[in-house]
């Protein structure tokens, strides 16, 4: 059998394989670690963490789309202290690599805030500051669709902290590749994308919409192609590493986004639908490269 | 929790637009009355929670309510059609809690948990009373199933048409040792506010995942945040918010 190597460089840290979690599907990871080692996966990034505790939106939160799903919840997190405190030693026994942290804030300040308290965090590899969350009024996303803004928080957040920086971006923009170069250039170390996209259901019995938001983000292989596209030509316009991510749901979803340019790549929904969905990725992935003649994924990166 | 594929043995209507479904396979992971299990559809995204209403030796029964593309798929399912299914889901009951003479409230479809419920009191040689509530005649199902068990059963319709005219709440007795409660949300809430004891009520909400990871069923309580999956459905009275 033809030997592959699935290990891929994301800001300096080896990965053992290009598979991670995306924030709000894979918890604080422990859930998942009851029912699998969670250890053969890359890393993952954890539940989007803002500096005071968050209940979210109010219910319900999820609706049902074809091929995907959307979700409204807002951001619910314990607060960055209890996290440290109580999630991050919980995870310590059941994961012995590196984890990304997920930020997300109301505020700069904010945003610099909960980076400076993780930075002396020895868990935590990477920062992934999402500035694109659709669920959140007066922040989140509007930090992300305004190229000034998204680097203005980068340009804060890379001043706390000495941990490699992920801004994580959203697709409602009209241009992607800008918001790229403009954190780019605030020195981020790397970009992930991409972040749910704005949808909405309505009930026909009610009248009304399904989510009491009225909009979500959705997710899942429905936004598939759309992710790979923002990849691919994110992946052209920057020199950072990207993290592909949208919809992946195999390991053949994974190679696409490494050819069209992904450094390493998020699985989301996926693990909400089949909670061994990110195992059997990492399984499946060297079968996957054999079928296709790749050797390592540094030769296909890009390539497309 | 598990991951098993369960083949389908029976499906029948046995109510206005209330289904069962017996699967069989590996059920081992369903270790609680109250727990639900979530079942993966063709041509579905998100699984389908459905509360465990019957248990045997490598049997699963649901009772639901045809509501939507999900629940109407499910009751057309033909037996041997094969299902992904995550059993053991949720807290559920807890039965050393129920003293001597419990009582078990359940509305429409909050119902079927009820069943599997008795069914263990049963077994431990408490006879609970059981209180079911519909809102007409068509829709009234296992009266008879929990005669059989032994339980005493008083029956409540909206219209009327079965049992005494009102709510579950209108038929209450003086007296009881506990009460556990499933039903439509202003069901529960009528009962918690009546409710002469302690007790547990179990919760719906549309799920994510149905097993904790995506917080897409959280609600508050007395005692913080909790999600219906995982830290319920099923809660304490006191933990309500209400």
């Amino acid at each position: 059998m033809v030997n592959v190597d699935m290990k891929t460089k994301l800001c300096g840290i080896l990965l053992d394989n290009p598979v991670i979690p995306a924030s709000g599907t894979f918890g604080y990871g422990y859930e998942f670690a009851e029912l699998y080692d969670i250890n053969v996966l890359g890393t993952f990034s954890f539940k989007g963490t803002t500096l005071e505790e968050r209940f979210g939106n109010p219910t319900p939160r999820i609706a049902e789309c074809a091929s995907g799903m959307l979700n409204a919840v807002g951001l619910q997190n314990p607060g960055v202290r209890k996290v440290i405190s109580e999630e991050l030693p919980k995870l310590q026994k059941v994961f012995h690599k590196k984890v990304m942290a997920n930020v997300s804030g109301f505020s700069v300040e904010e945003y610099a805030e909960v980076c400076r308290i993780l930075d002396a965090e020895e868990q935590v590899s990477w920062l992934e500051v999402n500035i694109s969350c659709p669920n959140v009024h007066g922040g989140g996303l509007s930090f992300g669709t305004d190229p000034k803004v998204a680097a203005e928080v980068t340009r804060a957040v890379k001043k706390v902290t000495t941990k490699p920086v992920i801004i994580k971006l959203s697709p409602n923009v009209t241009d992607i590749t800008e918001i790229a170069k403009a954190v780019e250039g605030e020195g981020a170390d790397g970009v992930s994308l991409i972040n749910t996209l704005v949808g909405m259901r309505l009930d026909l019995k009610t009248r009304k919409p399904v989510i009491k938001n009225v909009t979500g983000g959705l997710s899942g292989p429905a936004v598939f192609p759309v992710a790979l596209n923002m990849v691919y030509k994110t992946a052209k316009a920057v020199k950072i590493p990207v993290i592909g991510m949208g919809g992946v749901a195999s390991a053949e979803d994974v190679l696409e986004m490494i050819l069209a340019g992904a450094t390493a790549v998020e699985v989301g929904a996926a693990n909400l639908v089949d909670p061994f969905a990110c195992k059997k990725i990492v399984e499946e992935l060297p079968n996957a490269m054999r079928k296709y003649g790749i050797h390592t994924l540094a030769e296909i990166r890009g390539k497309a | 929790m598990k991951q098993v594929i369960l083949k389908v043995i029976k499906t029948q209507a046995i109510a206005a637009t209330v289904s069962k479904t017996v699967f069989t396979g590996d059920v081992s992971g369903i270790t609680a009355p109250g727990q639900f299990v979530n079942l993966r559809i063709g041509g579905l995204y998100l699984r389908r929670p459905i509360s465990v209403c019957d248990l045997g030796e490598d049997m699963l029964t649901l009772v639901y309510k045809v509501v939507g593309k999900g629940t109407a798929a499910l009751s057309e399912a033909k037996v041997g059609d094969a299902f992904d299914v995550l059993t053991g889901l949720g807290n559920g009951y807890d039965l050393s809690r129920a003293g001597d003479a419990p009582l078990l409230i359940g509305g429409g479809v909050g119902v079927p948990p009820l069943y599997y419920l008795a069914k263990k009191l049963t077994e431990q040689g408490i006879v609970p009373h059981v209180l079911l509530g519909f809102n007409r005649a068509e829709e009234v199902f296992f009266v008879k199933e929990f005669e059989a068990l032994g339980a005493k059963v008083s029956l409540a319709t909206v219209d009327g048409s079965a049992g005494k005219q009102g709510f579950v709440t209108d038929i209450l007795p003086d007296s009881y040792s506990y009460f556990y409660a499933c039903g439509p949300e202003p069901m529960l809430k009528a009962v918690f506010k009546a409710a002469k004891t302690d007790g547990e009520l179990s919760f719906e909400e549309r799920m994510g995942c149905g097993f904790g990871a995506c917080m897409g069923c959280s609600c508050k309580t007395v005692t913080g945040y909790k999600r219906i999956c995982k830290d319920g459905p099923v809660l304490r009275k006191g933990e309500i918010l209400w």
